[in-house]
Parts: C-alpha cells; structure tokens; sequence
C-alpha cells in the first residue's frame, strides 16, 4: 500500500522567484523521512509540491518529476497530465504548521470530513468507530469524547492540531506530510504524536518537517538537510542520509554545523 | 494602583465615535416621533373618514402585503443567483475575468432605479407577456398562476424581477467580500483532504460566508422593501391582496403607493399615508433586527480569526 517516492531534479517557483532547486531523493515505504533546515530555505515549499498543494498558490509551479512507486509496482508520474491533484490528495494527505480545522464544523464533522467527501456513505457506527479510532491515536480522545458536538474552532491550539492529525489519519492516506506538525503542542502531546508516528509507518511513508533536532533523531529513519546558499538565492537539498549518520557524521560540513547548532 | 492617563488621542477619538452614534439615535428618533405625531390622525379617525373607507387597517393590509410579496420575490430570485455570482468570480473564473465581471456586476448598482423602472415596462414586462400566457394555461392550478394573465406584464413577478436584478448588485457584493476573504488555511485543509473544488466551497468558503450571505440578502431586502420608483412605473396596481402573481390586478406597494398618492392628497389621507410609512419603517426595523440576530448567533464561530 504504502508508495515509494521518487523526486528528480525538483525545482520549485513562485513566479520567477526559484524557491528550491534541483532535489533529487527518495522516500522509503514504511518509514519515517524527516526534513531540517533553516527557516525559509523552502521546506514547506518542498512538502506542499508533494501532493500538489503548491497548485492553490497563484503563480507557484514546479519543474522536474516525482513518481509514486506502489508496492504492487504500479507508477503514477505525480505531475502527469492525466493525474487528477485530488486523486494525489486523496493518497497523500498533509498536516499543516498552523492548526487548520474547520472551525464552524463540530470535533465530530472535523474528524469525519474526510470520510464523507466524494460521495462516500458509511453507516453511522462505522463512523462513530473511525472517529474514535482516529481520535485516540491522536491522543485527543479523553479530552473531547464529551464534546464531539462542540466546535473544533473552540479547541486550544494544541487540540486543534491533533484534531487536524485525527483529520489526516481518519482517510486512511498511504502517504501523511507532516508540516512542524508538533510546533504548537506541549511536550506530553508532542511524544504522542511521535509514538502515533511511530504506529502509522508500519502502514504508511511519512515526511515530516521539523525544527526540533531531537525529534528528527528519535522518529525518523532518514534526514534531509535542506539549506540555503544565501539570501535571495534558491534552497537546495544539501544531503539525504539514514538519521544515525546525519547526527554523527554526516557528508557535509554545512549539515555538521546545522545539527551541532554551529549554524550561521 | 495608580490611574492610567488618558491620551488626549484617545479621547478625541472616544468623544468623535460617541457623538456620531448618539447623532444617528437622534436623528433616527426625529424621524420616529415625525412619523407617530403625523400618522397620529389616521390611527384615531373613523374608518369611513380614510381613503377606502375600510379604516387604516384595510388600507394599510394590501399595501404591506404588497411590499412583502415583491421583496420575497425579488428576495428569492436574487439570492441564489447573486452568491453563484460571488462563487463564481471568487472561486472559479479566471482572474481576469473575475475582475471585469466583477465591476460590471458593481455596475449594475449604479444604475438608478427610474432607468430600471423604464427597462422593467418597456423591455421586462412585454418580454414575459407569452411566459404568463404559458404560466396561466398550464399551471393555472396553482394559485400563484390562477391568472386572468395580464396583457401588458405589468404584474407583481415582473415587479419582483426588477426589483431581484436591483438587490443582485448589492447582495453580490457582499458575499463576494466575505468569500474572497476565506483564510486560505481553511481551503488548504479541505484540499489536503482530497476534496474537490464543490467540496472545497462546501466545507470552507459556505460555512465562512454563512454571515454574509444572510447580511447581504437583508440589506438586499430593506432595498426591495424601500424601493419606490421602479415599483412605481412597473406595477399595474388595482386590486387588493391577491396570491395571483401574473394578473394585472395588483396590491400596490407602501413606498411606491406614497409616491403615487401624496402630490393628489390632503387632509387625513396623508395622515394616512404616513401611516404606512410609519408601518414600513418598523417593517425595515424589523427585518434589519433579525438580520442582526441571524448573523451575530454564530458570528464568534465564523472562524474569523
Ligand atoms: N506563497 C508564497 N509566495 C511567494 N513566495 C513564497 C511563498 N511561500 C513561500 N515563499 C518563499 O519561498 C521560500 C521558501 O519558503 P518555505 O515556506 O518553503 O520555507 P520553510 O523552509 O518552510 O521555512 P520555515 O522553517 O520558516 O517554515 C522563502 O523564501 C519564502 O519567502
Ligand atoms: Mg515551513
């Protein structure tokens, strides 16, 4: 179920503006993928052309191919002109920095938003379980069981982003993208989001993008270090290695410095 | 604790901000005790005195009647069409055309009402002369279309139609400003769940805009329920409360009834004009106090942050 993911020679605009040049990786099934980082040297950038959700900013484009790999074989050219963006959206589903539910909707209608799209119909007690379900993972459930009728924009910020996690998860995607998804959560929330993380890649690939060093190293499998080569200039992938070696020795002196905090 | 000092920005601003609203309260309570101490006569006099001689209220019903058929027609119509409007230029046109649709759709709010009055009668009301005919035959059951169907199309549903193209601009406007404004955080999240562009606008830009779908249709609505001289020059007015919407007997409205009468009266029948007017003042009231109430229910969940 869960795809590999194949990125050559990625470049991303906004404009004329070259946000990200030339990223060539690849994500493994089943594992967790973490991205660091300077600010604005074009993470979410990289993320968001991911599942194509670059496509809602005017004017940003992408340049290069990224191809999902199934494990049954089949390959999907991300970008192809025959690629419906909401079938990639569908499969590859985002948790964003900023909590995003939708704040009129009650924490039931956030959770089950994603089941009743595109038609889908599910009895009323498959659904109450797939909420519960989505919930408890997201370690949300104790604090809204008694008020799943109440609305998800009166949440703290650090329950609406677990209600966002519960969200993304409740549709089941093969691929999560994780935005700094712990960057509003205390640090009891933050560990239970690692441990679900830990949970989903037994079934799915997640990428996540974190400033936290420590997290990377506990979660995730591999790192990428993404940098900038000066103001004004294009973000680029410095190096992509398994996360022992990236915190011990990595490839590049940049990289060496970034993880030791010897930054800038 | 000691006081804090107040800046004399500040209070310039606080005296500025208070005497502009206590203005509007008088100016607004001139206008109701004008109202009362004129319409005062018509309230007290025999009913044989007034025009009609059924008494104030047989001579305001069909004039209120009238108005509320006309706003709720013209209500109805524009609606839906002026948020697919909204929709459209803030979700699905191109960006170019958007802007000049949008201006045009602005445009049409500049119009003043006599040239739509002129294009209701000449243009308008002939042009729906077979649809009444139509209407009359084969859905005479229903006592909307119970006809006789009017020859000239001078009949309440062509009222309400001039009267829904005048209300488009204004309730589109609105909508069309609160859509534009959904927080793309809210699109994002709807998207990165797989929907489609209808269910994006579904669950984000419908909710978000709720308010100011309602507050643009009731300022629509006090539109239609004022309007005056487009009524005026459309609708051929002869008859009394009546559901028939395609006949050319009509109710009149109060604001076009004003206009028609007052230059013709004296004496009680305009003490018993203004009485209408007074009727059609707390009618706006109304509608502008249920609109507040609709709105601000939800308003602290509108996700405006
Ligand atoms: N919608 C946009 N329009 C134009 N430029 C943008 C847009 N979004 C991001 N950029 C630019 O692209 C570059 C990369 O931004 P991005 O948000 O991807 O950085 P980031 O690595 O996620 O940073 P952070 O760690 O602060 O979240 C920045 O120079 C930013 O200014
Ligand atoms: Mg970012």
């Amino acid at each position: 179920m869960a795809p590999r993911i194949d990125v050559t020679d990625l470049d991303l605009y906004y404009g004329s503006f070259l946000a990200v040049q030339g990223v060539t990786l690849s994500i493994e099934p089943r594992s967790i993928t973490a991205l660091i980082g300077p600010s604005g040297c074009g993470k979410s950038t990289f993320l968001r052309a991911l599942n194509r959700l670059h496509e809602v900013v005017p004017g940003a484009r992408v340049e290069g191919k990224v191809v999902l790999e199934g494990s049954s074989g089949q390959v999907v050219d991300l970008y192809g002109s025959d690629v419906d963006p909401v079938d990639v959206r569908r499969r590859i589903g985002m948790v964003f920095q900023r909590p995003n539910p939708f704040p009129t909707m009650s924490v039931y209608d956030n959770v089950a938003a994603g089941l009743r799209l595109n038609g889908a119909r599910m009895n009323r007690s498959a659904l109450d379980d797939l909420v519960e379900r989505s919930l408890r993972a997201a370690n949300l459930w104790t604090e809204v069981k008694d008020r799943l009728d109440r609305p998800g924009g009166g949440l703290s910020g650090g329950q609406q982003q677990r209600l966002c996690i519960a969200r993304a998860i409740a549709v089941e995607p093969e691929v999560l993208l994780m935005d700094e998804p712990c960057s509003a959560l205390d640090p009891i929330s933050t560990l239970a989001i690692e441990d679900l993380m830990t949970e989903l890649k037994e079934h799915f690939t997640i990428v996540i993008v974190t400033h936290n060093m420590q997290q990377a190293a506990r979660v995730s499998e591999s790192t990428g270090f993404f940098n900038l080569a000066g103001p004004g200039r294009p973000g680029h992938l410095v190096e992509i290695n398994p996360t022992g070696k990236i915190f011990s020795n990595p490839d590049n002196r940049a990289t060496e410095d970034y993880v030791s905090g010897r930054f800038g | 604790m000691a006081r804090v000092p107040r800046r004399p920005g500040d209070r310039v601003f606080a005296g500025t901000a208070t005497g502009a609203g206590i203005l509007i309260l008088v100016v607004l309570a001139g206008v109701a005790v004008f109202l009362v101490t004129e319409a005062w006569p018509a309230f007290t006099a025999p009913p044989a005195a007034l025009p009609g001689g059924t008494g104030l209220a047989g001579y305001v019903a069909p004039l209120i009647f009238g108005t509320l058929v006309a706003a709720v027609i013209a209500l109805v119509v524009a609606t839906p069409l002026a948020v697919g409007i909204a929709l459209f230029i803030t979700h699905y046109a191109p960006r170019r055309l958007a802007a000049a649709l949008g201006s045009v759709v602005d445009l049409l709010a500049a119009i003043p009402s006599v040239v739509y009055g002129f294009w209701g009668i000449a243009a308008l009301a002939p042009s729906l002369v077979p649809a009444y005919r139509w209407a009359e035959k084969h859905l005479g059951v229903i006592p909307l279309f119970a006809g006789p169907a009017s020859t000239t199309g001078r009949t309440m549903l062509t009222a309400g139609l001039v009267l829904a193209v005048m209300i488009l601009p204004i309730i589109s406007a609105i909508t069309r400003e609160v859509f534009s404004q959904v927080p793309a955080l809210h699109r994002e999240a709807a998207l990165a769940l797989g929907a489609t562009r209808w269910e994006t606008i579904r669950l984000t830009v419908l909710p978000y805009g709720r308010s100011g779908i309602i507050g643009g249709a009731m300022l629509g609505l006090g539109r239609a329920l004022g309007e005056t001289l487009a009524i005026a020059i459309v609708l051929s007015t002869s008859g009394g409360i009546t559901l028939d919407l395609i006949s050319s007997s009509n109710p009149s409205t109060i604001a076009a009834n004003i206009a028609l009468q007052f230059p013709e009266s004296s004496g009680l029948a305009v003490n018993a004009l203004i009485a209408s007017g007074l009727v059609l003042f707390v009618l706006t009231l109304g509608v502008n106090a249920l609109a507040r109430r609709v709105v601000g229910r939800r308003a602290d969940l509108s996700g405006a942050t």
